[in-house]
């Protein structure tokens, strides 16, 4: 039976991998869920199995409490709020390993046995990142549920501050992985955790925590790997370190797409970055055209090809599902209509897609940026909805931009480009957007839910 | 199970590859249900949750145990789960009905 248990393990690893693999198709995605979530079934029962367990109510109590909450949080979120529910699953990730690994130092003090040094510095380690994980995590939830302002916080003294403290974090940890048992400095290194959870993630803007989540991700798989090597249990540092390859790629992919490093992201707003924001605002501009929804319906009424580029302003209006209506409606008219998806477009990487999915848009008709922008050119319209930074064709030419250098989606080069937004006020960054002033461009003031149904009815109508 | 650490250390870096392989094969589309559905699998420290919660004498450390196992059974669960409803949601082009 014992030498059975490991092969198990290896079983639920196998169907995580394949799971993850099969998630690379939309087609066969949700079977790759349903297998990897089949994975963790065989490892959970192993466990139960082979620990002869000595307390069933407690396992039980806590396996049906954490299922339900789970369960009721999944079922009941909002798509627009599927950031905020993944801060907290990478949280409760991260602090359960932390957890484990507390456990498992404070059952070595009871026996008075010496833990070996792999397992206490993975105890270290595990405690780290987890309760790094955990705070940080709170805090990106509170930021991206704007239960706390958005803005990075910043105090005077903060990289003294932090540099002091990770000089302690090493010294604690070198203290708990040498002498395990005084279990004082364990203690104190758990308050330190969570205390550098929330510093780390203060003074990190609300437009960059697509970053952070992605990388609390990563640090979620690494606490599960860090706990595998506490309980040497080749299962779980297989998973672990899974999951901490997929937040690697996805943060770098966010970082790519913002054209900043990660240290610039995690450590930029102590710098003076924040200073390129007046720079454009200020300066002549040219002047704006407003127009309303009937002159775009003349434009559509001569178009044969439309790309809608969706930005998180169509999520804050709720605007998913009249906008899929404008775009089955123009399809019916003989218009090419295709959404162009910036990959930081939304709050987490991949999230308009899921919103445009939930509006019942087919997948297809969702293209990523390196695919659609040399199509621009032979576009007819553009229709940008409540996207801003992303669009702004200052980051391919201006230098002196604080977004130079960004990828952004080549709207301005099509024959004409509608823009719906509410005011002229900057976007997330703060940067004026050179757009709106051009030739082609056609403003529409408005919030996007009212006047994309105006569209709806002017191009219906027309 | 495996005595030498220097065994789950190749083990570590060997399904790095893997990982990193595997997921840079990912489509943008898929990236949110990719992340919720990892985050999911990181849950597999359930493992040691539940290892933890039977410990032989309640202590403080089986205390911990239990909180593991609620805190993990909300990643494994909520995470397949939310991921899965998202999944349902992309479909292809409807030209049938």
């Amino acid at each position: 039976m014992s030498s059975l248990v490991p092969i198990a393990y290896l079983a639920s690893a196998v169907l995580f991998i394949v799971g993850l693999k099969m998630l690379s198709s939309a087609k066969t995605a949700a079977r790759g869920n349903a297998l990897a979530a089949s994975g963790m079934a065989v490892a959970i029962v192993t466990t139960l199995l082979r620990q002869g367990i000595m307390s069933w109510e407690l396992v039980l109590a806590g396996v049906v409490l954490g299922s339900a909450i789970g369960a009721f949080a999944a079922l009941r979120v909002q798509m627009t709020s599927m950031p905020e529910m993944v801060a907290l699953l990478n949280g409760s990730g991260g602090v359960a390993s932390a957890l484990v690994a507390g456990a498992e130092l404070l059952g070595y003090a009871d026996r008075a046995q010496e833990p070996t040094g792999v397992v206490s510095t993975a105890i270290v380690l595990s405690t780290l990142i987890g309760g790094i994980t955990l705070t940080g995590s709170l805090i990106a939830f509170l930021k991206l549920s704007e239960r706390m302002p958005g803005q990075p916080i910043t105090y005077p003294g903060q990289q003294v501050v932090n540099a002091l403290i990770g000089i302690g974090v090493l010294v604690l940890c070198f203290l708990v992985a040498t002498a395990p048992l005084e279990l004082g400095p364990f203690w104190i290194l758990v308050g330190v955790a969570l205390l550098l959870g929330v510093l780390l993630v203060i003074p990190i803007g609300g437009a960059d925590m697509p970053v952070v989540i992605s990388l609390l991700n990563s640090y979620s798989g690494l606490a599960a790997c860090a706990t595998g090597f506490v309980l040497n249990n080749v299962g779980l540092v297989i998973s672990g370190s899974l999951v901490g390859a997929s937040g690697i790629i996805l943060t770098k992919i966010m970082c790519d797409a913002m054209n900043r490093s990660l240290m610039n992201v995690l450590f930029g707003a102590f710098g003076a970055v924040q200073e390129g924001g007046g720079a454009g605002a200020g300066g002549e501009q040219g002047t704006v055209r407003g127009y309303t929804a009937d002159d775009a319906a003349v434009i559509f009424s001569n178009a044969r090809s439309c790309i809608i580029v969706p930005g998180y302003g169509m999520a804050v209006a709720q605007a998913q599902h009249a906008v899929r209506e404008l775009a089955d409606l123009l399809e019916q008219k003989g218009i090419t209509t295709r959404f162009a998806i910036h990959p930081v477009a939304g709050r987490m990487p991949g999230h308009m897609n899921v919103l445009l999915a939930e509006a019942d848009v087919p997948y297809e008709k969702l293209v990523e940026m390196d695919h659609i922008n040399s199509e621009f050119p032979e576009t007819d319209v553009a229709l940008v909805l409540g996207a801003n930074d992303v669009v702004n064709p200052s980051a391919r030419s201006d230098k002196g931009s604080p977004i130079y250098g960004m990828p952004i989606l080549d709207v301005d080069r099509a024959q004409h480009v509608f823009v719906v937004k509410r005011s002229m006020n900057p976007g997330f960054a703060g940067v004026q957007n050179p757009l709106f002033f051009n030739e082609n461009t056609m403003m529409i003031f408005g919030d996007a839910k009212g006047t994309v149904l105006a569209l709806v009815d002017a191009v219906r109508e027309y | 199970m495996l005595s030498d650490p220097a065994v789950a250390l190749t083990v570590l870096v060997l399904s790095l590859f893997v990982g990193i392989e595997i997921i840079a094969k990912v489509p943008p589309l898929l990236h949110t249900p990719l992340m919720s559905g990892s985050n999911a699998i990181s849950g597999i420290t359930i493992v040691g949750a539940l290892i933890a919660v039977t410990a032989e004498n309640p202590t403080i450390s089986t205390a911990f145990g239990f909180a593991a196992v609620v805190f993990a059974m909300i990643n494994v669960v909520g995470g397949f789960l939310v991921t899965n409803r998202m999944l349902a949601m992309f479909r292809p082009k409807r030209d049938d009905k």
